[in-house]
């Protein structure tokens, strides 16, 4: 009798217990992992602040939009925007949020870490192959400062699919037609040379340990492993460092309605040119899958929250605070956004 | 009430009615097919999920050393190459050391401290997680072969084909050792002492008796190994230096089936390209398949009937 009425207990506290969850609201979202740790900054603080959960699995941003697709997650994470034709083929009018920048630089290993300087068609030729070792003339001419080793560059690249490449990909396709032409741009490229590592991690580590390393990475990765950054000269000649401030400037360009725009080489003359927007994407209409309304709401509460007052967790980690006219149009798109066709913010 | 519970149970030992028998011997035979149908049903949804990359490149898929996701072109030849390469020489390096501990833990000895140390330490490895293994080969071996590639004047990556190999064999260690550590104790005792008896040293009765009488068991401990080294991928892809190239020699870096699959799927977009790279997961499901043909195949020639 007395364990009848133990289990009885606990199954009634069970289930009051999944009833007072389920008044709670967990917002889940996954996708790309460059700006995860911006958001588990953000979203910790926001729970801090509010109450609210937000889950966000760092699955990169293919598996992102391939969850939001199949209507799992509340929103998607991408570091590249979703093409026509993938938007052509989702459910439903799928929208991006653009939530910060971020600047993908060149790390190496060279005695001394002295500060060196790259352009965009010696970066391209390196990675194609065609620039061998460190000593090449086309290096020395424009680093006049530093002696190079008369060495070999080994050159790192990710192994696995990811934003990051794209963005580097797409720089290199947008500045060098041979690479345009041999390799192009994508998250996973056929690379002409080189060695891969998994994840930011892998070719931080890889360029740490190994001498006449060359490799593009995520500049909070290449900060935090303590990396020499190299200057790279944007559209107007200008040798550019990678900072919050220079990423923010290649977004001061137009930009379309809808910020799907790729702001590699940008036309700004103080602009980092290796930055991109990352963006979060949801439905445009929120009322799918029987979803109640304060789970929309929430929704849009914290993409409102994220492009606003959490802008200043950016900096610190080193990603590009949103510029004014980012700010704006994201404000436009996230209020365009719907339940059983009513807007959700007035 | 709960007394006359236990009471109850302590009372009578019965044995097991008929009915309690069936109903055990059905859930034996269902456990059984279950895995043998879950084999079948991941076997059909490799081939199912694969098909658009079958239809696209056939048989050419297998013989193609392009692997380009940007032009939406996938051959997996560079690789089966790699995956082949890395394991069968992790293989050869294990060999004589797996061999080494199960016939000094299964035969000499026996009973001492020394060898129950040996044995759990060997064990240990087993349960070390791969990724540890990664580590250790980036930071401990990668350093240690890109000195020796200095010495020999080739380029100096440290990563690549020899130091997976290494990696691989140390992982797979413990699956050769224990059972050919198994089969070695097993070996009856009077053929050897009959070895003995003839006048043999042990050396002898160890090559002439103890190794041909346990060869089938030892090439099964081998076999599992070998499975367990072409499916490795967390520590293979953290040493191995993922170039999609054939490798030109043990120092060339290059790329295993298992490791491309891991590191490119979450972010593969485009159907083709999804489809590739499960048919490469078929690609080496295929392979273990073979493989363990072929070794079954083996294990039956040489397994001596006394």
């Amino acid at each position: 009798m007395r364990a009848l009425f133990a289990i009885l207990l606990t199954l009634s506290l069970f289930f009051f217990a999944s009833l007072s969850w389920a008044r709670e609201v967990e917002l889940v979202g996954a996708g790309a992992t460059f700006p995860y740790p911006l958001y588990s900054k953000m979203f910790y603080s926001y729970w801090r602040a509010t109450g609210i959960r937000v889950n966000y699995q760092p699955i990169g941003s293919g598996g992102g939009i391939r969850q939001l697709v199949n209507l799992t997650v509340d929103f998607g994470g991408s570091d590249a925007f979703m093409s026509d034709e993938a938007l052509g083929k989702a459910p439903a009018r799928i929208l991006h949020i653009p939530t910060c920048l971020g600047a993908v630089v060149l790390s190496y290993n060279l005695q001394g870490n002295p500060g060196l300087k790259l352009t965009a068609e010696i970066v391209a030729d390196i990675f194609l192959g065609k620039i061998k070792r460190w000593d090449d003339r086309r290096i020395s001419e424009i680093n006049p400062d530093i002696s190079l080793p008369d060495s070999d560059i080994v050159v790192i690249h990710r192994s696995d699919g990811s934003g990051t490449t794209f963005v580097f990909t797409d720089y290199l396709a947008k500045v060098n037609s041979e690479w345009d032409e041999k390799v192009g741009r994508g998250k996973a490229v056929s690379w002409p040379v080189g060695l891969g590592a998994k994840g930011n991690p892998g070719v931080t580590g890889l360029i740490k340990h190994l001498p006449g390393a060359l490799g593009y990475t995520e500049l909070g990765y290449a900060l935090l492993n303590g990396l020499p950054v190299a200057l790279l000269s944007n559209k107007y000649g200008r040798y550019i460092e990678p900072s919050p401030v220079s990423i923010s400037q290649a977004a001061s360009v137009n930009l379309p309605g809808d910020t799907r725009i790729s702001i590699t080489n940008a036309d700004a003359p103080l602009a980092y040119p290796m930055s991109s927007f990352t963006w979060l994407l949801l439905y445009g209409e929120q009322a799918y899958k029987k979803r109640p309304f304060e789970r929309a709401a929430e929704l849009v509460k914290l993409l409102w929250w994220v492009t606003h007052e959490a802008q200043k967790y950016t900096e610190p980690l080193h990603y590009g605070p949103l510029p004014e006219q980012a700010v704006m149009r994201g404000e436009m798109i996230i209020k365009s956004v719907t339940y059983d066709g009513k807007r959700i913010l007035q | 009430m709960a007394n006359v519970f236990s009471n109850k149970a302590r009372a009578l030992p019965q044995a097991p009615s008929p009915l309690t028998q069936t109903a055990f011997q059905r859930i034996l035979l269902i456990s059984a097919l279950v895995v043998v149908i879950l084999v079948l049903a991941i076997l059909l949804s490799l081939i199912i999920s694969s098909f658009p990359s079958l239809k696209a490149f056939g048989l050419n898929f297998f013989f193609s050393t392009t692997w380009d996701p940007v032009s939406s072109r996938f051959g997996a030849v560079v690789f089966l190459a790699g995956t082949l390469l890395t394991s069968f020489l992790a293989l050869l390096i294990c060999l004589p050391f797996s061999l080494a501990i199960s016939i000094f833990i299964g035969e000499y000895f026996r009973e001492r401290i020394l060898s129950s140390l040996l044995k759990q330490v060997t064990e240990l490895l087993a349960g070390i997680p791969s990724v540890i293994y990664g580590f250790w080969g980036l930071f401990v071996l990668v350093p240690i072969v890109r000195n020796l590639e200095m010495k020999l004047g080739v380029l100096p990556y440290g990563v690549g084909i020899l130091s997976a190999s290494v990696v691989l064999s140390v992982m797979i260690v413990p699956y050769a050792a224990s059972i050919g550590r198994e089969v070695i104790a097993l070996v009856p005792s009077d053929l050897k002492e009959a070895g003995y008896s003839l006048g043999a040293t042990r050396q002898e009765v160890v090559t002439k008796i103890i190794l041909p009488y346990a060869r089938s068991g030892i090439l099964a401990g081998i076999l599992l190994a070998l499975g367990r080294a072409l499916g490795e991928t967390m520590a293979v892809t953290m040493v191995i230096g993922n170039s999609n190239i054939i490798p030109r020699g043990i120092f060339s870096p290059g790329n295993t089936m298992a490791s491309v699959i891991a590191n490119e799927f979450t972010e593969a977009t485009g159907a083709l390209y999804l489809s590739s790279l499960i048919e490469i997961g078929l690609l080496l499901f295929i392979v273990e398949v073979i493989i363990n043909l072929i070794g079954r195949y083996v294990i039956k020639r040489v397994t001596v009937e006394v």
